[in-house]
């Protein structure tokens, strides 16, 4: 691990200031932040603490804010979040173990980087994300978990959120603010596609720092279903955020946004225009209509099981949030 | 059967038992590897500058400038070739360099600055791709075995079954990774080191340097889990040893958790070809079962997965043959189960499938073959209750309500059933006794604690024999200068080292004959001593070679499995063991219910990936190498026949560290297909396999 030097901000402009001096990394909960330095991802000079900026809590109203600096148990915790938002609460709580949720922040949470094994790995491999125009060494090599939509020949990892996946679901929007003031970034969008710029992750700039993150309306039947082979702390191979609205025994809205499939969220829209009018409880029917989001599905040679996974996974999800399983 | 809370226990929970890294040894230095990055071929030139230059170095060295060391052959060496002694390349990740700093963190960061150029490289050499071998020399294992006709069997046979099952690359992933602190004391080097078995470590580094094995002190009282990765001897002990040489510094070298990939060895990926055969009543007529496993270039490493096969059903016509296959990786290594934990996925798949088609019920089917004797070398068996724990288990898991079709929800529901066996490697070991007039009674071994619970197996041996509480006896350990044990290894310890133990306090008892009275301490006073001792030494004698020595179980396991998602859970298991006599229930019942969350991890989770195109473990860390947690594991119910089998040791105790891996795997594939109908015949069962 390279030296760095280590100090502390104490206000949102002093965090906004430390950015623009090369070399510098902001650090929250760090539970992400220090993998990066073990495995030689990033090697800051110096880093910059800003747990103690003052964008830490949750405004229960209908549009629920969130400070990004708010911990992933404290939000998780919430009898408000948990009554409005159960696909919220959910992925929280399916994230990562108590130790990490205690530390890690909503904020933190969104700037997750990939878990494609040849990005992670000890010794550096050709990775386009890692050293770009290195080449992509997952394209041809092991695809088991890399993405089914949206990638390109440069790149074809997928982002690991959970919190990411619901935001998306959920139409929130990510605060953020540089010294030149805020802008607000719908979650669909935060994240980035590869494209020919693989380094890439989020729309965040350079001189930004995510100052919130807020939800506009309530969603008390959604849910958010983990798919992974052990039980608890891993990555989902996929996941599905889903919240409905019923009619009774039909869906008169529904919201559908899939995880580890891409490098961003992956919002069903097509699928969701063709879910109104479905009964909730008709698992054929709203297969077809899920459908609907995969003609564009690419699947990698190794990878085609993730495709039929999200579909079924889809379903699943919508027929839970609308209490049909 | 007793049980007794471990004495280690309390230092262990409260982190002041010592491992081998937590010593605190005086201006230590660190040593930090730098690997290579190419699977096989030629360094060309490693370039040290950049590390030299970087902050707190002292040294660093390449094969160019370090101390040179004589190779023993492997085992007892992990790999046969001693990295930094020559320019090959045998594996990615094999250490090109080593650099010294006063810091961890300056010798992890300086070692990163090590760059090298490569020649004689290329494409590595693919286990699907390389073809099959008889290792050459002798094997303590025969590579083929045969017995009868195996076409006569076929041939008297109403079915047949052939089928291909495989195993996947797995990494034992201890806890604690390997560390040794080393130092010289003039010709003597003394060495705290994380191994299963000092004294393999011993003559090994004795031999590297070439000084006489009393002049290699190894000191390792608890190891963090070793689970194999630890027994032979691997490059931390010698690199750190070297470095110390030539600095004349106290070195310390842990592994980092990548480096335990390349640098401790691994379960080999293996691939079998199983036949049975049998008659419609369900008797056996041919069983044929092909093995072959991964191996490294040099070393013709052999996994004998076909053993089983040869003492477990009875049948007139038998016959197994082992092969390796030659690849471009790091050495593999006995793994936490060998041999039978991947032999027998294969053979306890195939029963189950020939059963299925026979329209026998598989423990009934079980229980109709099973032999009178060893069927390939018609030995008696020293003990072997297989047929009560099949009687045993069933009873207890509710077998006889099982029937198709069950479910609950999205969940299908189904039950599966496979024995477990492992041959009783048997090992010299050795302990002292000694009691002191005061009564106090001390015990000393060389043995290394590895988790299983062996100081707590000494205190009750000693205790029985001695007539005292067991809690009173202290138990010395871990050290090269105490009566050797051969290592924490094979499932070896509690019948050698109970032996052992069991004729030193013996020997002691003697002693005091003459003496009055039965308080030990007194009549030690008595005969005007400070204390009376006695050490002795158990191996395996010859009588016992007459017989066919084995430990056995059944394994009955419940699987749901979500039908949309393809998702396998286990929500209960329930085993019975024929292993001997149990000598601690409660340390017995812990370590066997660990192999079965092994043997769960075997089933459903763990793939080391090898890179098809780099020839090295793709996630060299615990994050991308996925091992069972808590939440996978549901009930387990594990228990013993109460019976005791002094043939293969006089303690009566036999082995069960390896058992409980072995038969999990096979009990869950086949309650997978209970399940869902599907027969899945590569580990481990993923969720692609089932969509």
């Amino acid at each position: 691990m390279k030296t760095f030097t280590y100090a502390r901000a104490d206000s949102v402009e002093e965090a906004l200031a430390a950015l623009a001096e090369p070399g510098t990394q902001l650090m929250a909960g760090g539970t992400e932040l220090v993998n990066w330095l073990k495995e030689g991802i990033e090697q800051p000079d110096r880093l910059v603490d800003i747990t103690r900026l003052p964008l830490r809590g949750i405004e229960e109203a209908h549009v629920l804010r969130i400070g990004a600096l708010t911990t992933m148990s404290e939000v998780q915790a919430s009898p408000w979040v948990r009554r409005n938002y159960p696909v919220l609460a959910e992925s929280l709580l399916r994230a990562a173990s108590p130790q990490l949720r205690n530390m890690a922040t909503i904020g933190g949470n969104l700037q997750q980087r990939t878990r494609c094994p040849y990005f992670r790995s000890d010794t550096p491999v050709p990775c386009n994300k890692r050293e770009p125009g290195s080449g992509c060494s997952a394209l041809s090599g092991e695809t088991g978990g890399l993405a089914i939509f949206g990638w390109s020949e440069q790149c074809v990892a997928t982002h690991p959120s959970d919190l990411a996946v619901a935001l998306a679901a959920l139409d929130a929007t990510i605060v953020v603010r540089s010294a030149e003031g805020e802008r607000r970034i719908p979650a669909t969008e935060f994240h980035t596609l590869p494209g020919d710029e693989p380094a890439r992750t989020t729309e965040l700039r350079p001189d930004e720092l995510i100052v919130a993150v807020e939800l506009p309306y309530i969603a008390p039947n959604s849910f958010y279903l983990k798919v992974r082979e052990r039980v608890s702390y891993e990555f989902a191979v996929v996941s599905a955020a889903a919240a409905v609205s019923l009619a009774g025994n039909e869906i008169a809205s529904a919201h559908v946004a899939l995880g580890g499939v891409a490098h961003r969220p992956w919002r069903l829209t097509a699928a969701e225009a063709a879910l109104s009018g479905v009964a909730i409880d008709d698992k054929a029917a709203l297969g077809r209509a899920i459908e609907q989001s995969f003609v564009d599905a690419r699947p990698l040679a190794g990878n085609e099981y993730k495709v039929i996974l999200a579909q079924r996974a889809a379903v699943r999800a919508l027929m839970t949030a609308g209490g049909a399983v | 059967m007793t049980s007794l809370i471990r004495p280690d226990g309390p230092a262990k929970l409260t982190g002041r038992a010592t491992y081998a890294a937590d010593t605190q040894v005086p201006d230590v230095v660190y040593a930090a590897l730098a690997p290579a990055t190419v699977p096989f071929g030629r360094v060309v030139e490693v370039n040290l500058k950049a590390a030299l230059d970087a902050p707190g170095v002292i040294e660093a060295y390449d094969h160019t400038n370090f101390v040179p060391m004589v190779a023993m052959q492997a085992p007892m060496l992990g790999h046969s070739v001693i990295p930094l002694q020559q320019d090959k390349i045998h594996y990615d990740g094999q250490p090109i360099a080593l650099v010294l700093a006063e810091t961890l963190e300056q010798a992890q960061h300086a070692a990163q600055l090590v760059t090298a150029t490569y020649a004689d490289t290329g494409t590595p050499l693919m286990f699907d791709q390389a073809e099959d071998i008889g290792p050459g020399g002798p094997q303590w294992i025969p590579l083929d075995a045969v017995k009868g006709d195996h076409q006569a069997g076929l041939a008297a046979a109403d079915k047949t079954i052939t089928a291909a099952y495989t195993t996947s690359d797995r990494h034992h992933s201890a806890i604690e990774p390997s560390a040794t602190i080393a130092w010289w004391e003039g010709e003597e080097v003394v060495l705290h080191s994380s191994v299963q078995a000092a004294a393999m470590a011993q003559p090994v580094v004795a031999t590297a340097f070439g000084v006489p094995a009393e002049h290699v002190r190894v000191i390792c009282p608890f190891v963090g889990g070793g689970f194999g990765s630890k027994g032979y001897v691997w490059p931390h002990l010698l690199l750190a040893a070297a470095a110390a040489k030539a600095s004349g510094r106290a070195v310390k070298l842990v592994m980092t958790r990548a480096q335990m990939f390349s640098l401790s060895g691994h379960q080999p990926a293996t691939a079998h070809e199983v036949t049975l055969a049998a008659t419609n009543d369900g008797k056996l007529t041919a069983v044929r079962h092909y093995g072959v496993n991964a191996a490294a270039r040099v070393g013709q490493y052999y996994e004998a997965t076909t053993s089983a096969s040869t003492w477990l059903y009875d049948s007139p016509n038998i016959e197994v043959h082992n092969r390796i296959r030659e690849v471009d990786r790091p050495q593999p290594t006995p793994m936490r189960a060998p041999m039978e934990g991947m032999g027998q996925f294969a053979l306890e798949s195939a029963v189950d499938e020939l059963a299925h088609e026979l329209g026998i019920d598989p423990v009934e089917f079980r229980i109709r073959n099973e032999p009178a004797v060893n069927p390939m070398d018609g030995k008696p068996f020293s003990q072997r209750s297989l047929v009560e724990c099949l009687r045993q288990g069933a009873a207890k898991f509710g077998w006889a309500d099982r029937k198709p079709g069950m479910r609950d929800g999205n969940d299908l529901i189904g039950w599966g059933v496979a024995v477990s066996t492992m041959p009783a490697f048997r090992m010299p070991s050795s302990a002292r006794v000694r009691v002191g007039s005061d009564g106090h009674v001390v015990v000393e071994t060389g043995m290394q604690e590895i988790g299983s619970g062996l100081p707590g197996m000494v205190q009750l041996v000693a205790g029985e024999v001695l007539g005292v509480d067991p809690a009173d006896v202290e138990v010395r350990h871990g050290d090269s200068s105490f009566p050797p044990h051969s290592g924490t290894v094979g499932s070896i310890s509690t019948g050698a080292l109970g032996s052992a133990v069991q004729a030193a306090a013996t020997e002691v008892l003697e002693k005091l004959q003459a003496q009055p009275g039965d308080q030990l301490g007194a009549m030690v006073d008595a005969a005007g001593l400070e204390f009376v001792d006695a050490e002795a030494r158990w191996a395996p004698d010859e009588a016992s070679g007459g017989y066919s020595i084995q430990t056995y179980g059944a394994v009955f396991a419940e699987v749901r499995v979500d039908e949309d998602l393809g998702l396998v859970r286990v929500p209960r298991i329930v085993a019975v063991y024929s292993a001997g006599r149990i000598i601690n229930q409660l340390a017995a019942r812990s370590q066997m219910s660990g192999g079965i969350i092994w043997g769960l991890g075997q089933a459903l989770l763990e793939k080391s990936v090898m890179e098809p195109t780099m020839g090295r473990f793709l996630s060299r860390n615990l994050a991308g190498y996925v091992v069972p947690v808590n939440a996978d594991i549901g009930s387990i119910d594990v228990s013993f026949v109460d019976e005791a089998d002094r043939i293969a040791s006089p303690v009566g105790a036999k082995g069960i560290g390896e058992l409980g891996a072995t038969g999990v795997s096979a009990a869950i594939a086949n309650a997978v297909f209970h399940a869902t109908g599907r027969r899945v015949r590569d580990l481990p069962i993923r969720i692609h396999d089932l969509l």
